[in-house]
């Protein structure tokens, strides 16, 4: 008979400096992936998805699924093993990095560091028209739970809604005494987000007020990381309610002696 | 409850008349004859495992010894007792040394037959008290611990590696699965042994073995603990070993198993009288451990066109109900199969979908109805096929199917990803609580697609279980009235297996367990 061997002491363990994905077997590098080509369906076309997945570094590229889609379009499913790996153990992502606080705590905080009301514009800039982000983060309501700035006491929140254009925002900025700008930008095609976040920016240091305001970016694309390269001073990506959002905003409000 | 399809309850209860004939006459062909797995079985039960230097295991080496010399038509237990008597080894030792070819069972003088008997129920009662202290602790679990509501999320696991699969089943018990199923080794089901020790190699599953049913109960009682949830865990109990993988189930608490009267001689051609013997032992183990056991109906479906093949899921449903009444499962244990498997192009198949599904639930209102997930018509179309369990579902929570086996949208690629499972169940847990009590809500026109379709399939299945009758079960297997396949009596695997009993054959598990679950008598059920 065998003697009793704990189980957990066989289960394989993922290497972080060589960190690939996994299907159901550790370091499989197992990855599902779908396109389309701008070719009929046929055996030439799955062949070129192949190669295609095999060039995107996949080992044992398989289509699974193929399909014509009309219009001269095929489109595809594969699976392949990943053969590149990432170092996990040295990965350092910029993070907002402030205290989360929920709705009472930044009422409270605003009373006791900043002793006047905070105002806070929001806008979908540009030629977007997608509100979701803004509203779940402006609105009385909120989302998920969650009220909204409106709903603060210590907070005079202004939905400017959607397709704002920047010198709109910066002229409203400028009338109501903003104390923050959030900027929700839902649209990237052509990385058209990118040049009306980068343009803001330039407007308002052209203006000389970029170092008096909290600028904020958000949106499905919109990582932290991204934000601080296009000179804002914090992003935040799906999934983000508005107490996170307020609580950055005041605490870099009192950390840049804007109070 | 009143019947939502308007059926005939004079028409359900003439198929169960039917089925319940068939079932009889077996049953009186299967009380004459013992198998070679069933002698296995008891000496599992008394403790036998292991294998020899060669990795045969040890109760095929016991019992080969006592076939070989013609001696099983009285039961092993008899030679195996007798051994221990004799020899003063325990079992362990017992079963090496006749590994060893040190001892020849057969030819060691005989003890008294009352003094062979008085020891083998007593040495069988310690194996059952084992089983029932299983039984015990699982209610226990469930009562401190609470269970998912129904339908049951079912997903399985299948790495090959027991080790991999641990983490797979533990990670799916954390999205929310409530019974995880280790699918076997690609050919298990023919093997005429179960393999030994934990496997970390297998082709499209895990072998099913005692030490890796122990590591995934162990998994799935620590992660159960964790997530405030009993988590029961599913085998497969069928091919050439159904009886001893329900002992080895019942041995490790395992909580539902795979445990079809038909399906072996079907879909795995194991010869039928070989099957119905090793079926009736194999129920009666999962009975008396609480085992809830899910029949293959799905199968008829993957050969045969869903929508003309319907009446013959009904058919093998009703026989494996009167099969499993006479080995002693109760209802409640008899997770009768069937599954969402028409073409996704038909028009109003949903609606034939609904029918088939309430009009199980209805026939079988105790049974914890196991529904299988749409495979045959499934595409590398992941998309789509998202879409496909996502309608399967929605049947599922519509006419409160007791176990769900979620689909995946994979399914034809390849066995589950760790992914590929956490969206099947993120899918089928939104359906389920956006839905739950829809079934509660619908009625149906009296002369509409639905009530029609349901009532067409039960005429059907009616007439095809009453000309089973009328040829007799094993003249069915060889025309192939069941999934089109023709099954000859004398034909299939594991024939040589097969053994007519003495007069004085003796198995105390059989023999206590006829008692418990009430099967002394030759009883008639409605």
């Amino acid at each position: 008979m065998n003697p009793v061997v704990d189980y957990r002491t066989k289960i394989a363990r993922p290497n972080l400096h060589q960190l690939r994905p996994y299907g159901d077997t550790m370091d499989d590098g197992k990855v599902q992936l779908s396109f389309s080509l701008p070719v009929p369906d046929g055996a030439e076309a799955v062949e070129a998805a192949r190669q295609l997945a095999t060039k995107m570094g996949l080992r044992d590229a398989a289509v699974v699924h193929h399909e014509d889609i009309g219009e001269g379009f095929s489109f595809f499913v594969l699976y392949g093993n990943c053969q590149h790996a990432v170092d996990y153990a040295n990965i350092h992502v910029p993070k907002v990095d402030v205290e989360r606080m929920d709705f009472y705590a930044v009422n409270a905080f605003i009373r006791d560091r900043i002793g006047r009301k905070v105002v806070i514009l929001g806008a979908c800039t540009g030629t977007d028209a997608h509100t979701v982000g803004i509203d779940a983060i402006m609105n009385m309501k909120g989302y998920n739970g969650e009220y909204g700035l409106e709903r603060y006491p210590e907070i005079d929140a202004y939905n400017l809604g959607s397709q704002v254009e920047n010198a709109e925002l910066v002229r409203k900025a400028i009338e109501l005494r903003a104390d923050a700008l959030l900027v929700s930008q839902v649209v990237t095609q052509k990385d058209v987000h990118l040049h009306n976040l980068a343009h803001l920016v330039d407007l308002l240091e052209a203006q000389g007020l970029r170092e008096r305001l909290v600028l904020v970016a958000g949106g499905p694309r919109i990582t932290h990381e991204l934000a601080l390269e296009l000179g804002y001073d914090a992003g935040f990506g799906p999934g983000t309610l508005a107490p996170e959002v307020a609580s950055f905003v005041v605490q870099e409000m009192v950390r840049r002696g804007l109070a | 409850m009143a019947s939502k399809l308007y059926l005939d309850p004079q028409l359900v209860a003439r198929g169960r008349a039917a089925a319940g004939q068939i079932a009889d006459d077996m049953d009186a062909f299967i009380r004459q004859r013992t198998t070679i797995a069933v002698e296995r079985t008891a000496l599992r039960l008394f403790g036998v495992d292991g294998v020899d230097a060669d990795g045969v295991p040890l109760p095929n080496r016991v019992a080969d010894q006592v076939h070989e010399a013609g001696g099983l038509a009285g039961g092993v237990a008899r030679w195996w007792v007798n051994g221990r008597l004799q020899t003063g080894l325990g079992p362990q030792e017992l079963a090496e040394a006749v590994g060893d070819g040190m001892v020849t069972l057969t030819e060691l003088p005989l003890a008294p037959e009352e003094e062979i008997r008085r020891a083998g129920r007593r040495w069988a009662e310690e194996a059952l008290d084992r089983i029932r202290g299983n039984r015990r602790d699982r209610d226990h679990r469930i009562a401190r611990l609470g269970e998912g509501p129904q339908p049951y999320l079912y997903v399985i696991v299948a790495t090959g590696n027991i080790y991999e699969d641990v983490v797979q089943a533990k990670a799916a018990a954390r999205q929310g699965a409530d019974i995880i199923a280790v699918i076997r080794s690609t050919g298990q089901s023919l093997l005429d042994y179960v393999p030994y020790g934990a496997t970390t190699e297998g082709f499209g599953g895990t072998y099913a073995t005692q030490e890796n049913f122990r590591i995934m109960r162990a998994a799935l009682d620590e992660v159960g603990e964790e997530v405030g949830r009993y988590i029961r865990l599913c085998n497969y109990c069928s091919g050439l070993c159904m009886p001893e993988i329900a002992a080895m189930g019942a041995m490790e608490r395992l909580d539902v198993m795979l445990n079809d009267a038909l399906y072996g001689i079907l879909f795995r051609d194991i010869n039928p009288e070989r099957t119905l013997v090793d079926q009736a032992f194999s129920r009666m183990l999962n009975s008396f451990a609480g085992v809830i056991i899910n029949t293959g109906e799905d199968n008829y479906l993957t050969t045969a066109d869903a929508v003309e093949a319907a009446h013959t899921v009904l058919a093998s449903q009703f026989i494996n109900e009167q099969f499993a009444l006479r080995a002693g499962l109760p209802e409640e244990q008899m997770g009768l199969g069937h599954a969402f498997e028409m073409n996704p192009m038909l028009e109003d198949g949903f609606l034939y979908e609904l029918a088939q599904a309430q009009m199980v639930r209805e026939i079988f209102p105790k049974a914890p109805i196991k529904y299988m997930p749409p495979t045959k018509h499934m595409t590398g179309n992941i998309f789509r096929g998202h879409v496909q369990d996502a309608l399967f579902n929605l049947v599922g929570v519509a006419t409160q199917q007791g176990i769900q086996l979620l689909g995946m949208m994979t399914e034809q690629i390849h066995t589950p990803l760790v992914h590929d499972r956490h969206l099947a169940i993120e899918s089928a847990r939104y359906i389920f609580n956006n839905a739950r009590h829809l079934g509660d809500e619908l009625t149906f026109k009296p002369d509409g697609i639905i009530v029609r379709r349901a009532q067409t399939v039960l005429q059907e299945a009616v007439a095809l279980l009453e000309r089973i009758v009328d040829i007799g079960f094993f003249e069915a297997l060889a025309k192939g009235l069941f999934a089109d396949v023709k099954r000859s009596r004398q034909g299939g695997r594991g024939r040589a297996g097969v053994v007519l009993r003495d007069p004085d054959y003796f198995n105390p598990f059989e023999e206590r367990l006829r008692v418990e679950l009430g099967l002394s008598g030759q009883e008639v059920r409605a």
